[in-house]
């Protein structure tokens, strides 16, 4: 399935046991934060990640940790994955003071500075020059940081992308544009709106630039296509684009049970679900059911830690509503 | 002590600023090499190079998307958006991104930039060339909004919007970009937030902004020999707004006239009189009167354009009506 192949990856084997472990913690989060709509303490909309996970984890592991993140709000995964910890996150899906953000910008829009999350962003493709930007101030300083834009096949018809893919391929800016191709924008396949069979791949070369389509559910493929893409940025060589072919099992949102997607094509992606098959290749690999299981477990834990903790958090006052909106801390906008 | 024009005031103000702090950059369409399309940057490529003066396609959200992404990880960018009514093609990155992001991140991000517009008539342009938009931009929370009337303002204003830690759109009246004015040798730091009392009146106060302002004072000038002593006061920013300043003066005539060039509905002396009327109303002799263009798309021939933007003679004739009825 791709235009530029992949080898399987070199990587030792406690680098896979880590990518394996952020991939487990990142579905058993986004499956608890599904719980807690259930009950009602997750209020708004969220949008989950569930079945792409390889991609959230195997990008991150290649990152370096001043590089940038800009996420869609499909953005839990991408932001546990940079190293956040579980507690703000629930916290911040909750509303709570104890939140990423103290419950100010909700599901759609986590941001953690000191992590490199440098926010999600929830109108369609309006990050992709954002990253731009910071990108161009890696450039202008000289730190050879490279900032990372994920997105979703939608994303590639809208002005945004096309303007920031031009602008970054002129510029020679150190950006990673990332496609999550899931085959569907909310209701409608991409492909009966998109005029390409690969809607960011086969726009690459309009921009100059390689055509590279990965498998989204292997987070080696993903880690090894990724770093070559980190290794040209810091080398001057300017921006790439990366698509992955992958499926969100669930709906589009909170309000989206998914159901207008045939059921065979649903149950063939399950088959393909990146978790299992991981798993699957470490234990060939020579790692134990045992250490795997501890693994699970330590997480489970984890989660189930910070959902006690996020739930024990505040419920955000008077003080918080008009702070901030201006650099001197305020919110006035008058003597 | 030099003679220059509003334009050549906007390339000496980004310059003082470009030589005092690295980290100012700036960015945009016909920047460079062509000193923008209003000759507003000549000579700003040739001093600092064309990594800090970086000409871009025409794409108006990555001008800004990247304004916003270079400023959120610790550079000053300056960006030109051409003509203010190209706002529209880019107001997702203006409205939604950089003005909410420090709000949203609760006070993780920062975002010291300066947005700089071509803004207004008078130039035959036509509707889609012409606008006055600043009443889009202060209606957004986050935004901050300048809008100088002359070469020294100019200077001061946007060396304060540059040093300044929030985003701030500032707003050029294409109409002023050939005013002359005597400005002082050195640097020139203003403050954002602070009208100025050009004219002091006893009979009544006009609040002007930008074009308006030249107006105003020239009506002043026109109403004191036929026995209305005028107050003007060039309001500068509106979001700052100094309030303080205005009803200051609106409390000491008693009468508050608003000088606009935006369109009627929501224009920014809307939100004046609201405040004038809700704080002093019982300082106030009269009406206050809004004196603006009509809510219509501004019209290409000079003759309509010129019956559209309120003149020297609308402001008088207005003032005199409503102050001897």
């Amino acid at each position: 399935m791709s235009s530029t192949k992949v080898a399987p990856t070199s990587s030792d084997l406690a680098h896979k046991v880590a990518l394996y472990r952020s991939q487990y913690a990142l579905r058993q989060f986004e499956k608890r934060a599904y719980d807690l709509f259930l009950e009602g303490l997750v209020k708004g909309t969220s949008h989950l990640s569930i079945g792409q996970e390889a991609i959230a984890a195997g990008v991150a592991a290649a990152m370096r940790s001043d590089d940038w993140t800009f996420a869609t709000y499909r953005g839990h995964a991408h932001t546990l994955a940079r190293g956040v910890p579980m507690t703000p996150v629930f916290a911040e899906l909750m509303g709570r003071t104890n939140g990423l953000m103290a419950g100010k910008g909700g599901s759609m829009h986590l941001t953690s500075v000191e992590h490199g999350v440098m926010g999600s962003y929830a109108v369609i493709g309006a990050h992709l020059p954002i990253a731009c930007g910071a990108a161009w101030s890696a450039q202008y300083r000289g730190t050879e940081q490279v900032a990372v834009a994920f997105f979703g096949d939608g994303s590639t018809n809208i002005g945004a992308f096309h303007e920031a893919l031009n602008f970054a391929a002129v510029w020679k800016l150190p950006v990673i544009f990332f496609c999550e191709n899931n085959l569907w924008m909310e209701y409608t396949r991409t492909s009966e709106v998109t005029a390409v069979a690969n809607p960011a791949a086969d726009r690459a070369s309009a921009y100059g630039l390689e055509s590279i389509i990965v498998d989204g559910n292997d987070a080696d493929a993903v880690f090894e296509v990724t770093s070559a893409a980190f290794a040209r940025a810091r080398a001057g060589e300017g921006p790439s684009m990366i698509e992955a072919k992958t499926y969100r099992h669930g709906g589009h949102s909170r309000a989206d049970p998914g159901k207008y997607r045939p059921d065979e094509e649903l149950a063939e992606w399950m088959t393909k679900d990146p978790i299992p098959l991981y798993r699957t290749r470490l234990l060939e690999a020579g790692v134990s059911e045992d250490e795997l299981v501890l693994i699970e477990n330590e997480v489970d834990a984890e989660v189930d830690l910070a959902t006690d903790e996020a739930k024990a958090g505040g419920v955000p006052g008077e003080d918080l509503l008009l702070k901030d909106v201006w650099a001197d801390g305020g919110a006035s906008w008058r003597n | 002590m030099a003679e220059l024009t509003f334009r050549e005031s906007i390339a000496r103000g980004i310059a003082q600023e470009m030589r005092r702090d690295e980290s100012v950059v700036f960015l945009g369409e016909d920047i460079g090499a062509a000193g923008g399309v209003f000759k507003g940057t000549v000579g700003l490529i040739e001093e600092f190079g064309g990594v800090r003066v970086r000409d871009t396609p025409i794409s108006e959200q990555a001008i800004l998307g990247a304004a916003m992404g270079a400023a959120m990880t610790g550079l000053r960018p300056i960006a030109e958006i051409m003509f203010s009514d190209f706002f529209a093609v880019c107001w997702d990155i203006v409205a939604n991104e950089i003005a909410k992001s420090r709000y949203m991140t609760n006070g993780q991000m920062t975002f010291p930039l300066v947005i700089r517009s071509g803004n207004g008539g008078g130039l035959r342009f036509g509707a889609q060339h012409s606008q006055s938009v600043e009443n889009w931009a202060m209606m957004v929370p986050g935004l901050k909004v300048v809008v100088p009337s002359n070469a020294v303002d100019v200077i001061g204003l946007m060396a304060a919007s540059i040093r300044d830690n929030d985003p701030v759109i500032f707003l050029e009246a294409k109409a002023l970009y050939s005013s002359k004015m005597d400005v002082p040798d050195g640097e020139i730091v203003d403050t954002l937030g602070t009208a100025k009392v050009l004219r002091e009146g006893s009979n009544a106060t006009l609040v002007a902004l930008g074009a308006m302002v030249p107006r105003a004072l020239e009506a002043a000038t026109e109403l004191a020999a036929s026995g209305i002593d005028c107050t003007v006061v060039d309001v500068r920013s509106l979001v700052p707004l100094d309030t303080a300043t205005i009803l200051r003066e609106v409390s000491a005539t008693g009468r508050l006239f608003t000088v606009e060039e935006n369109p009627r509905l929501c224009g920014w002396g809307a939100e004046v009189a609201s405040i004038v009327a809700d704080e002093i109303f019982y300082d106030l002799d009269g009406p206050i009167v809004r004196i603006t263009t009509p809510h219509i798309p501004l019209p290409a021939a000079d003759a309509l354009e010129d019956m559209a933007i309120p003149s020297v003679e609308r402001i008088v004739t207005t003032v005199h009506k409503s102050m001897n009825s």
